[in-house]
């Protein structure tokens, strides 16, 4: 039975070898495994062919203990300590058989079988620890596999997730600075659809300008005929006259100069400095640049204008030329919108744009309704969105009511309702604080 | 000559009185002011046969030059019909094919050559 402990012997180091033959450390022991190995079969031969049984049991146990304590204390090989144990029931089984063999022959021989059987079941039991921990460790090996697997699948991801981050980071610096432009351009799209209103507007004080001093220069010839002929008292009547017209030229050189101003404040970077306002002269403006910005564009087109502005309003402080644009905006979308329906509509249809400013507990309101197409119920909630048109492509930014709700409710804590119904009227109202 | 001129701005009266002031004076000329296009056909109604010519904005809020032109050349078809002269700001070929086909006397544009207005104005009144 001296076979079995070689066999052991053998068993191990050739599942250290295999074991480790692709790790690291696996060099340094290369040599001294193989090494082994012979040495293993080299003694077993000779142990066999020289030896008594008893003496051959208890050399071949004790080779296969010292190889086992040797190899438990090396640190390289922790992995195999459970192989190991296996492995002593078989050595103790030696000894004993060795040392029944030397000092109770007889027992021994009556009950070899027994003996026999011992050591082939201390055996076997090695046999299938070598043959389950290979599965075992093939199901770890697996494990640590997939495990690596894993790892480096999640840092790969974390890798993305860190990359996308930053492009998602740079994206929104990008869209923050576009957003920027597009507010000033938002801002020069309504003043181009507003420089027809604009000329149209400038063009008529400046013709009362040129007309009313050129007639104030014939009065005055007149005067002077006037006062040749002695008429002092038609003298001091056209002089009253001049006296008016000089009066027109300054209200009219006034107005001109009102738009001109509010054209260069429209087109202005951002300005946030608030100041006392007259909203129904902001009111008044807007409208009729509005109104005649759209005419340029469709001279058929006609419209009711209706001002209800509520006398001795108490100025607000507000930043003009941002109200002014949200006024605009409305006022814009309220024609636009009456402009569609006539279209589709005959002549019995009289578009109408109302707006009408009042004081109402501690707000401003003020009123821009339309009896044009209307809002449908499907899109009221998108209205306020920025990018959200009905406009044909190129018409319309969609931001003119989305910059305008950032204006009323953010820059000045006012508030902006609609009130619509599709095909009959749009009613936006705007409020902002008193004080 | 019984003259009305409807135009939104207000600032035209006194202009037109002080621009035709030797005419109003010798009674050449006599002017009705209307603010827009209702109250010159309130006006017309009120004094059917006195109006002769008519000078009307076609660019004003509520009802335009152009429908007031219209309503004129329906309402008021006995003989003669009043002059009317069409002004508008914008002198475009649109305008000008609209009052003419409406049955516009003539179109003039703005700023008013007042000398030129008043040669026409002289030409209908012999």
């Amino acid at each position: 039975m001296t076979v079995f402990y070689f066999l052991a012997a053998f068993l191990l180091i050739r599942r250290l070898v295999k074991r480790y033959k692709l790790s690291l450390i696996y060099p340094k022991w290369a040599s001294m495994l193989s090494t082994a190995t012979w040495v293993i079969i080299v003694i077993y031969i000779g142990i066999s062919t020289t030896l008594d049984h008893w003496a051959a049991d208890i050399l071949g146990a004790a080779i296969l203990l010292g190889l086992l304590q040797y190899v438990d204390r090396e640190p390289d090989f922790d992995l195999q300590k459970p192989y190991l144990q296996a492995n002593y029931p078989l050595v103790a089984i030696g000894f004993i058989n060795g040392l029944a063999q030397l000092m109770a022959e007889n027992f021994y021989e009556k009950y070899s079988n027994y003996f026999q059987l011992a050591t082939l079941a201390a055996f076997v039991w090695i046999f299938s620890k070598f043959a389950n921990s290979n599965k075992q460790e093939e199901a770890l090996r697996l494990a640590a596999e997939r495990k690596a697997e894993l790892e480096a699948l999640v840092s790969a991801r974390t890798a993305e997730l860190v990359k996308q981050k930053e492009n998602l980071q740079e994206i929104v610096e990008e869209l923050k600075a576009t957003q920027d432009q597009l507010i000033q351009s938002e801002k020069m799209a309504s003043l181009g659809e507003l420089t027809a209103g604009i000329a149209h507007e400038i063009q008529n004080p400046l013709n009362f300008v040129n007309n009313f001093s050129e007639v104030s220069m014939e009065l005055i010839e007149e005067m002077t005929e006037e006062l040749e002929k002695g008429d002092k008292e038609e003298a001091i009547a056209i002089a009253s006259d001049i006296k008016q017209n000089l009066e027109k030229i300054r209200h009219h050189g006034q107005r001109a100069d009102g738009i001109v101003k509010g054209m260069l404040q429209h087109s202005r970077a951002s300005s946030t400095t608030k100041e006392p306002t007259d909203i129904n002269k902001l009111a008044d403006e807007y409208m009729r640049l509005s109104y005649h910005g759209l005419r340029a564009k469709d001279k058929s087109f006609n419209a009711n204008l209706e001002m209800n502005l509520a006398e001795n309003l108490p100025l607000i402080d507000v930043v003009p030329q941002d109200i002014g644009r949200v006024l605009l905006n409305m006022f814009n979308n309220a024609f636009y919108a009456v402009q569609q329906k006539s279209k589709t509509h005959g002549a019995e249809f009289k578009p109408t744009v109302a707006v009408t400013t009042t004081a109402q507990g501690t707000w401003m309101v003020i009123t821009v309704r339309d009896n044009g197409t209307g809002i449908p119920d499907a899109i009221k909630e998108k209205i306020m969105q920025p990018f959200f048109t009905t406009k044909p492509t190129g018409e319309g930014t969609g931001l003119g009511l989305s910059l305008s709700y950032d204006i009323v409710v953010k820059a000045h804590g006012g508030k902006i309702d609609i009130d619509s119904k599709e095909g009959e009227y749009t009613e936006f109202t705007i409020k902002l604080p008193l004080k | 000559m019984k003259i009305l001129v409807v135009d939104d701005e207000a600032d035209v009266q006194p202009l037109f009185l002080q621009r035709f002031r030797k005419e109003i004076r010798n009674n050449e000329f006599d002017f009705s002011f209307a603010q827009s296009g209702e109250d010159a056909l309130n006006y017309l109604h009120s004094s059917p046969s006195e109006v002769v010519l008519i000078l009307s904005d076609i660019n004003m809020p509520g009802m335009s030059g152009l429908e007031l032109l219209s309503h004129i050349r329906e309402d008021f078809p006995t003989p003669p019909p009043p002059v009317v002269m069409m002004i508008t700001a914008y002198g475009d070929e649109e305008n000008h094919r609209q009052a003419m086909e409406r049955g516009a006397d003539d179109f003039l544009t703005k700023p008013l050559d007042f000398n030129l207005l008043k040669e026409k104005l002289k030409t209908f009144n012999e």
